[in-house]
């Protein structure tokens, strides 16, 4: 047995650690290290909770939409208030305007240029890779990063500015949309759609992709025009049935439910998908636990609910080996995401393909992509919805004592906020963010999280340093290690 | 013959990765194509490049061992120096090394340092409540100078840090920053007295605000959404604060005031710890506490009562509505 400490990852955000234990050509066994900490619950308590608006998009810098969303959840459910139906469609416009650019950017920037790598030299699909997704060269890298930001240019007018808005309130969104401004919004989303439709589907409509019924399906489509348009590309590499089967999940899967409807609801719905019965439970956030065994932090009390967490530095803790401490459902290792959500929602295509495959590098990039599809034309519905001459932000008077739990469905997956208030000021505010699933240490009982369970049994070249097969399984979960430990 | 490439190192540390974020919403149809125009180099930038684990380490060293130059040296993030000085709170994954001593190794072969963003200048976010991480900015620690760097560092080129702040910091900053030190065209003057390039810093947010009309007669937004001025009741900066957001926009036509939210100050040290909640104003006797720089307190006073007196019903109504509620009158302009 050999031991491999690899890090610095980069085309994550922030920076990760992976120590694994390596015998015969395989990973043994995976410890996952978050390296860094900064404070924010800490930071957070003793101040005004409306500050916590400011704060938490601090957190992260690609997920911060998605931080501000769930804070406003929180002190939402503490005050007793609801957005009126533009706020609502206005805060999930901008909400899934992130999702969408983090799944591009995961896409195109962080997670393909993997097989531009002198490792897969000879691969029939090497050089097309190289063209298309080698960093800073590469012509589909260079053309997502204009399409990106074009996009983003939704959230200069809806938003203010990204990363970083406070233009998310509990009661909807500070930025009314004037009815004349909607069609030039609405066809900047066009523009969108169309470079979607073109470089990502290859020529094809993005119902036409979200219509596919199941995996047979899906590779016909590929089938159609093999090197059309780069989802195609990513399908073609796997076809290779190692790379395909590369980071088997834990077969739980979480979903918040992602995009609260007006009249009660989500777009996709809320949920657990256990892959071994085929079923979908209902969450129950009563039975969340945060365990610290193996952080650098006070595990004082045993695992606890987030509505009474605590988050107490403890950098000489023997045996911990992350900041990151271990989110359990119900003593469960669950995974998040977009694979997750489409899961819960109950796309067939994802199920179908999950079903076959569990959930691995392929099911978890498919999902991502399918949502590229999916969303698009809700952020249309949405714009259409606004009524002109109604409210967009409800009037909101915060108590001085309470609770909230703030729920949402970031790209990464759930993410949750539980704030505490005593005499007006913040006493308590726990996060679980959707890569402190994933990127979870072992429990108490020593079960490793979901990335330590998926790294093991991945191939490891002889003279490999930084495994490919560990990066690729790595960055299938997109992580965000920022929002990990925040 | 072309000429040598500008080689930017860029780390990240003690902040959220979202001035790396913003800097990909460069206002640019190619931003690699751009930034190699302008002769940079990308060494290593965790988000872009394909280069990770020991390969990257590799890199570090070459750079300390003088075997690739360093032209220059960006920072994202606050420098964690806790706990107790051990820097334990980040160590740089695969290095077993605290972040700050490679900072501090890196930082001596620079051409120059930069720190991007409000937590790499002043320690920001990161060193926001009782600062549990001991954060700190590479030269400073909010307003004092020190910092993880000291205050006698010079760069190789004998600058000071140059402090691209904001929170986060504005695409256009960096890359003008970065495009005008490749050109040789960034000395100690183009700095202001805190370090900030006055490319950005020399302006106002207020100036270009679309509320100004606002502004000028006090009619005051009182909620969320509201489009009226922000600076007497919802907290806004915007008259103090240096940056050119309302004339360089963000993403397209946006800045925190055209997004209807306060300016928080966020390009100046400090700015975590107002003193009071972000979105209210604080105040004396009714009167707003920050007025706007430059001006006599007393005059403004004044001027502040007269201008309420003179409100017209448009921009007053207007004021405290999510729409425009009353339209502007249509007039001749012309002499006759």
């Amino acid at each position: 047995m050999s031991r491999l400490i690899v890090g610095p990852f980069n085309r994550v955000e922030g920076d990760l650690e992976v120590t694994l234990d390596v015998a015969d050509g395989q990973v043994r066994a995976a410890h996952v290290n978050s390296p860094m900490y900064r404070g924010f619950e800490q930071i957070l308590q003793g101040k005004a909770p409306h500050d916590a608006l400011v704060f938490v998009p601090r957190i992260c810098g690609i997920c911060s939409v998605s931080q501000s969303v769930a804070a406003a959840h929180a002190l939402a459910d503490l005050a007793g208030v609801a957005m009126p139906p533009n706020g609502r469609h206005v805060t999930n416009t901008i909400l899934a305007i992130e999702n969408l650019a983090d799944h591009l950017t995961h896409f195109y920037l962080f997670f393909m240029p993997d097989f531009a790598r002198a490792a897969y030299a000879g691969r029939p699909w090497h050089a097309d890779a190289v063209a298309r997704f080698l960093p800073e060269r590469g012509e589909q890298v260079r053309k997502a990063i204009a399409a990106r930001a074009r996009w983003f240019e939704l959230l200069g007018t809806l938003a203010g500015k990204w990363p970083h808005t406070q233009g998310l309130e509990p009661g909807g969104s500070s930025r009314a949309v004037e009815p004349g401004e909607r069609t030039r919004l609405l066809a900047r989303v066009r523009e969108f759609r169309g470079f979607l439709e073109r470089e990502l589907f290859g020529g094809t409509a993005l119902e036409a992709f979200d219509a596919l019924p199941d995996e047979v399906a899906l590779w016909a489509w590929h089938a159609q025009q093999p090197t059309r348009g780069d989802l195609r590309l990513f399908l073609s590499t796997m076809l290779d049935p190692v790379l395909a089967a590369l980071g088997p999940g834990p077969g739980h899967y979480l979903s918040y439910g992602a995009y609260p409807q007006p009249g009660g609801g989500h777009a996709f719905a809320a949920g657990v998908w256990d892959a071994a019965l085929q079923q979908r439970q209902p969450v129950d956030t009563a039975a969340i636990r945060e365990d610290a065994t193996h952080a650098w932090l006070s595990d004082a009390g045993g695992p606890r609910h987030p509505g009474d967490g605590l988050t107490e530095p403890d950098a000489d803790k023997p045996g911990a080996y992350t900041w990151n401490k271990a989110p359990r459902l119900a003593g469960r290792v669950v995974e998040t995401g977009a694979i997750a959500r489409q899961l819960a929602a109950g796309h067939p295509l994802v199920r179908d393909a999950v079903a076959r495959h569990g959930g691995s590098v392929f099911t978890r990039v498919l999902a991502r992509v399918l949502e590229l599809a999916r969303v698009v034309p809700l952020i249309e519905a949405w714009l259409q919805a606004l009524q002109p001459q109604q409210p967009y932000c409800a009037e909101t008077r915060l108590p001085l004592d309470g609770e909230g739990m703030g729920l949402n469905e970031a790209a990464r997956g759930a993410l949750g906020h539980w704030i505490a208030v005593r005499g007006g000021r913040i006493a308590s505010y726990q996060i679980i963010a959707p890569t402190s699933w994933n990127f979870s240490p072992r429990d108490a009982a020593g079960t490793p999280g979901a990335l330590e369970q998926a790294l093991v049994g991945a191939p490891v070249q002889p003279g490999e340093d930084t495994p490919v097969a560990v990066q690729h399984i790595v960055r299938s979960f997109d992580p965000c290690m920022v929002c990990t430990v925040h | 013959m072309a000429r040598e490439p500008f080689n930017v190192l860029w780390l990240q540390s003690g902040g959220c990765g979202g001035c790396s974020m913003s800097l990909l919403c460069a206002d640019t149809t190619d931003f690699h194509g751009q930034l190699r125009d302008a002769g940079i180099h990308l060494l290593w930038h965790p988000s872009l490049s394909l280069e990770s684990g020991g390969s990257v380490v590799a890199l570090l060293n070459d750079v300390l061992e003088g075997r690739v130059r360093l032209d220059a040296l960006c920072v994202e993030g606050a420098l964690l120096r806790g706990p107790n000085g051990t820097g334990r709170f980040h160590v740089l994954a695969g290095t077993g090394l605290p972040m700050i001593h490679w900072v501090q190794r890196l930082a001596e072969q620079a051409g120059v340092v930069a720190a991007i963003g409000s937590c790499a200048a002043w320690g920001g976010v990161t060193a926001g409540g009782a600062n549990p991480t001991d954060a700190c900015g590479l030269q400073y620690e909010d307003e004092r100078i020190g910092g993880l760097l000291g205050a006698a560092f010079r760069s190789r080129q004998g600058l000071p840090v140059v402090n691209v702040a904001g929170c986060p910091t504005h695409p256009g900053w960096v890359l003008d920053t970065l495009m005008a030190l490749a050109a040789g065209e960034l000395d100690a003057g183009s700095l202001d007295a805190l370090g900030r390039p006055r490319l950005y810093a020399d302006q106002l947010v207020h100036h270009g605000c679309t509320r100004n009309e606002f502004y000028e007669f006090k009619a005051s937004a009182e909620k969320p959404s509201d489009l009226g001025c922000m600076m007497e009741h919802m907290g806004c900066k915007g008259t103090q604060v240096h940056a050119d957001c309302n004339t360089r926009l963000w993403n397209g036509e946006g800045s925190c005031t055209r997004g209807g939210y306060a300016c928080i100050a966020c390009t100046e040290p400090g700015f975590q710890e107002p003193g009071h909640p972000f979105h209210e104003t604080p105040k004396i006797a009714g009167i707003p506490i920050g007025l706007p720089t430059d001006m006599p307190k007393a005059w403004f006073v004044a001027l502040a009562s007269l201008s309420k007196s003179a409100t017209p019903k448009r921009v007053k109504v207007n004021a405290t509505a999510d729409h425009r509620v009353v339209t502007p009158a249509i007039r001749r302009t012309r002499l006759k």
